[in-house]
């Protein structure tokens, strides 16, 4: 009697076990990029009565009220990896460098433009005045510090390596276990930081903005030992704002003004009130109450309020693709065919896509670095460079299908399309194969619908046919993009392999380097190659999202990269 | 009964021993990996990741290594969703607005629901019990996220009479989700209330007390409703199971800091350790209700013997 009763518990526990385990697997359906937190206006379709709101004087109460999609992970720079926490970095920290209003590198901790050896391999960086929340001075040595602290394979950060390994003279072998004092960055006073690059690297001072890059203060991390960062208090700060009444675990948090950051009088917030909202239907419904004042739309909720007149845009620099695999368990995919590769990427209506299915404002791409993400020195967009490489027309794909099916000798070809498990994948993927399947005689495609960790597991054991991938940038440089797909990069897995892209993306890395003209032309024409020539890969759309914002709310900018948002210059201005 | 106790103890310790086992595996075989960046690191930085969490282990050292630290009350460190944190800080941290929202919940549900259950008896086969039966019906079959996602909408937005969401106002702010757990309860023990009582009212000594002249509320209360309650508390345990699996969903519905809303989370970013934490402690929660109640039922009705069953 008693004993069926605990065997009922068992089963019970496992059943319940099971039915959470259904419930896991992550529905991101993207690589990089997480969290689909509020985000920016850059055009804000403002309140028309208001116009001259958007300029107008700031109220006496400057309190912000957001939402945020997950919880903070943590908030040591040396190990955040995660959007939520690169955002609340940004705003309560600062590196060498910040991106500004728009969106370029300026100085921030450093004084200036740091003095560039004539190889472009030594940086040496003066630091402004600044203080610790605590008040004690940042210094070199804080930069040093909290560098080399990232690499420690002790501390076990996964971004520290990952950025700065090849940049950083030494980085690779001291994240391994060398001594660290082989790295190349030297504190040469309190006010002086050297920098020793493993090669040129034309975009290092974005770099500079990244939250692995930021200072740490040695005492204090010392000081606080297992505790550092674990909440609140024991971090400091020397960003526009200070964390607050952050316990390490909760969902909720708080940003104040730092009165001790050294550029104090540009920042009119005093407060930003954070809340973790993960249920979009609860954000909506907060936002509609007025307790906050931006929520993010994801989903079917983008088409529900797309005519909102509150309603703000942006643009992300993700792109989303499919993968093509050449080589399956060893054998010859028809996808190793240029020409069935060629059909299969102009078959589908990427306009049609982004409108009535994902119906979020995202831009059918037909290239792969984003638009809107990277500037020449006088402000050109790449993609002025590199206009469109391919795109959808039926005519050319049946031409190119069946060059190629005779070229392999069939008249049915069958492939797989691996995508996400998410409702949105779900009904991206039907609706390529219903285009694909429409607009190619003898093409069947057969949907695989797997969870993000298993889609990993398949891509790199190159298990698939085609895959609906995408990427966000780690760094503001097309590179970032387009050294994906170099033979035998990590993220190829696909049998790609092009000498001449190859050289093209080492020439751009290498004796290129130092001339900008002439490497944006080498990573425009390296893209040109995977796109247009070989198809390599087929671009379906760069992806945006929607949020409602009240219209009294002013000047909060988005980045491409690194923390999504600056609160530094948002004000808030005709609140009643 | 303290050697009942004792044994039953015993029991306790390896039910757990077993959950936390098949968990342990079950988990492991959950394709993905803790690491959140893993497809952005090489091979080699892959591996000095893994090694600061002891991932790298083979599989029965990574299982005795956590078996050994539970036995100490160790459960280990957070690998991603709250880096560094102590297991047993996170759980402890969330466990004041699950347990709140629970046992509100739980109390709710059983009042209204044995209130309903003994109305539907007394008057039944006319239109009271029929709409307690549909109540009843509502009550198990809507899901308790389109619950608590209309009271939200209703009650918090539109009408304004509860916060919305979030943790904010004390009692007030966890009004809605004690009502959006407490549909379970309500219609399970309306369910059951009600079967006894018809039960109950038709069995000889009711109709003796009727034949001695008590009233109407008297053999209602005293005779017929004590009586039935005692076989609500095998109930409590499945009731205690549908607040807990609730609250998963009702917690992330209104933004509450609980056990349940952070459980899921760390399912989706497969955080090892709370996963295997929070499954513990669910367990243990359960596995104390299970006990409680067979002792309450020892209590209540000496009919029970506890010592017995050498089958």
């Amino acid at each position: 009697m008693k004993n069926s009763k605990l065997f009922w518990l068992l089963g019970l526990v496992l059943v319940l076990s099971i039915f959470l385990a259904a419930c896991g697997g992550g529905d991101d359906s993207d690589t990089s990029t997480e969290s689909e937190t509020p985000e920016e206006e850059t055009d804000t379709p403002a309140e028309g009565e208001e116009s001259e709101g958007a300029s107008g004087e700031p109220d006496a109460e400057q309190v912000l009220n957001l939402v945020e999609g997950a919880e903070i992970p943590s908030m040591d720079s040396a190990i955040a990896e995660d959007a939520v926490a690169f955002n609340i970095l940004n705003n309560v920290n600062e590196g060498l460098f910040r991106l500004n209003e728009e969106n370029v590198a300026i100085p921030a901790l450093a004084e200036s433009e740091p003095e560039i050896s004539e190889d472009g391999l030594t940086y040496t960086f003066k630091l402004r005045d600044a203080n610790w929340s605590d008040g004690t001075p940042v210094t070199a040595q804080d930069f040093e510090f909290a560098w080399k602290r990232a690499l420690d394979p002790e501390v076990g950060s996964p971004y520290g390596p990952y950025m700065m390994a090849g940049t950083i003279k030494g980085a690779t072998e001291v994240s391994e276990g060398a001594d660290p004092s082989e790295l190349g960055v030297v504190a040469e006073d309190e006010k002086t930081l050297v920098v020793t690059l493993e090669r040129p690297t034309p975009y290092f001072m974005s770099l500079m903005a990244f939250g692995t890059f930021y200072p740490q203060n040695e005492a204090f991390v010392t000081e606080k030992g297992d505790d550092y960062a674990l909440n609140s208090d024991n971090l400091l700060y020397n960003g526009p704002f200070m964390l607050t009444n952050w316990d390490g675990t909760g969902l909720t948090w708080t940003m104040e003004k730092n009165p001790e950051y050294w550029d104090a009088e540009t920042v009119q917030l005093e407060t930003i009130n954070v809340d973790v909202v993960k249920e979009t239907s609860t954000a909506l419904n907060l936002y509609q109450s007025g307790e906050k004042d931006r929520a993010g739309l994801s989903g079917e909720f983008a088409m529900q309020y797309a005519d909102d007149p509150e309603v703000v845009r942006e643009l992300e620099p993700t792109l989303f693709y499919l993968k093509f695999n050449q080589e399956r368990n060893g054998e010859e995919t028809p996808l190793a065919n240029v020409n069935i590769r060629k059909a299969i990427s102009m078959s589908f209506n990427k306009q049609d896509l982004v409108d009535v299915v994902l119906a979020n404002g995202s831009l059918p791409a037909n290239y792969l670095v984003p638009t809107e993400f990277t500037f020449t020195e006088d402000g050109a967009d790449f993609r002025e460079v590199n206009g469109d490489l391919t795109g959808f027309d039926v005519e050319q794909a049946q031409e190119f299908w069946a060059t190629g099916l005779e070229e392999i000798g069939e008249t049915e070809v069958t492939l797989e399309l691996l995508g996400g498990d998410s409702e949105l994948a779900g009904k991206m993927d039907a609706y390529l194969k219903e285009q694909m399947e429409t607009n190619l005689e003898g093409l069947t495609v057969n949907l695989k619908a797997v969870p993000f960790g298993v889609r990993l597991e398949l891509d790199e054991a190159q298990d698939y046919d085609m895959q609906n991938s995408g990427w966000g940038p780690d760094y503001q440089d097309p590179m970032t993009f387009i050294d994906l797909f170099v033979t035998g990069a990590s993220h190829n897995l696909m049998s790609y392999s092009s000498e001449e892209f190859d050289s093209l993306v080492e020439q751009a890395k290498g004796e290129l380097a130092q001339d900008a003209t002439a490497r944006w032309e080498a990573m425009a024409e390296a893209e040109r190659i995977l796109i247009e020539e070989d198809a390599a890969i087929a671009p379906i759309y760069q992806r945006a999202t929607m949020a409602l914002q009240k219209p009294y709310v002013q000047n909060i900018i988005s980045h491409p990269f690194g923390g999504d948002y600056s609160y530094k210059w948002a004000f808030i201005s005709g609140k009643e | 009964m303290a050697r009942y106790i004792g044994k039953r103890i015993i029991y306790m310790v390896i039910t757990l021993a077993l959950i936390a086992t098949f968990t342990f595996f079950l988990m492991k075989i959950l394709p993905g990996s803790p690491i959140a960046s893993a497809d952005k690191l090489s091979p080699e930085q892959r591996a000095v990741v893994e090694a600061r969490y002891g991932l790298d282990d083979p599989l029965p050292v990574q299982y005795f290594n956590y078996m050994f630290g539970l036995v100490q009350g160790d459960l280990g460190i957070s690998i991603n969703q709250f880096k560094g944190a102590d297991v047993t800080d996170v759980i402890l941290s969330r466990m004041g607005p699950s347990a709140q929202i629970g046992f509100q919940g739980m109390l709710l549900g059983t009042v209204l629901g044995i209130l309903l259950g003994m109305i539907a008896a007394l008057r039944q086969n006319t239109w009271v019990d029929y709409s307690s039966t549909i109540v009843a019906i509502i009550g198990i079959s809507i899901p308790s996220f389109v619950f608590a996602s209309m009271l939200q909408y209703f009650l918090g937005l539109k009408l304004g009479w509860f916060p919305v969401a979030l943790w904010k106002d004390g009692f007030m702010s966890s009004v809605l989700p004690s009502i959006a757990l407490a549909m379970f309860p309500l219609a399970t023990a309306a369910r059951f209330i009600r079967t006894e009582m018809i039960e109950v009212l038709s069995s000889d000594y009711i109709t003796l007390a009727k034949a001695k002249g008590a009233s109407g509320s008297e053999i209602a209360f005293k005779h017929a409703f004590r009586n039935a309650l005692i076989p609500l508390i095998t109930v409590l345990g499945p009731m205690a199971v549908g607040i807990l699996t609730g609250s998963l969903v009702v917690e992330q519905i209104f933004a509450i800091p609980g056990i349940g809303e952070q459980f899921v989370k760390s399912i989706m970013v497969s955080d090892f350790s709370i996963i295997m934490g929070t499954t513990i402690f669910f367990s243990v929660f359960l596995i104390l209700v299970i006990l409680i109640v067979d002792i309450m039922y020892g209590i209540i009705d000496p009919r029970i013997r506890l010592s017995g069953g050498k089958s």
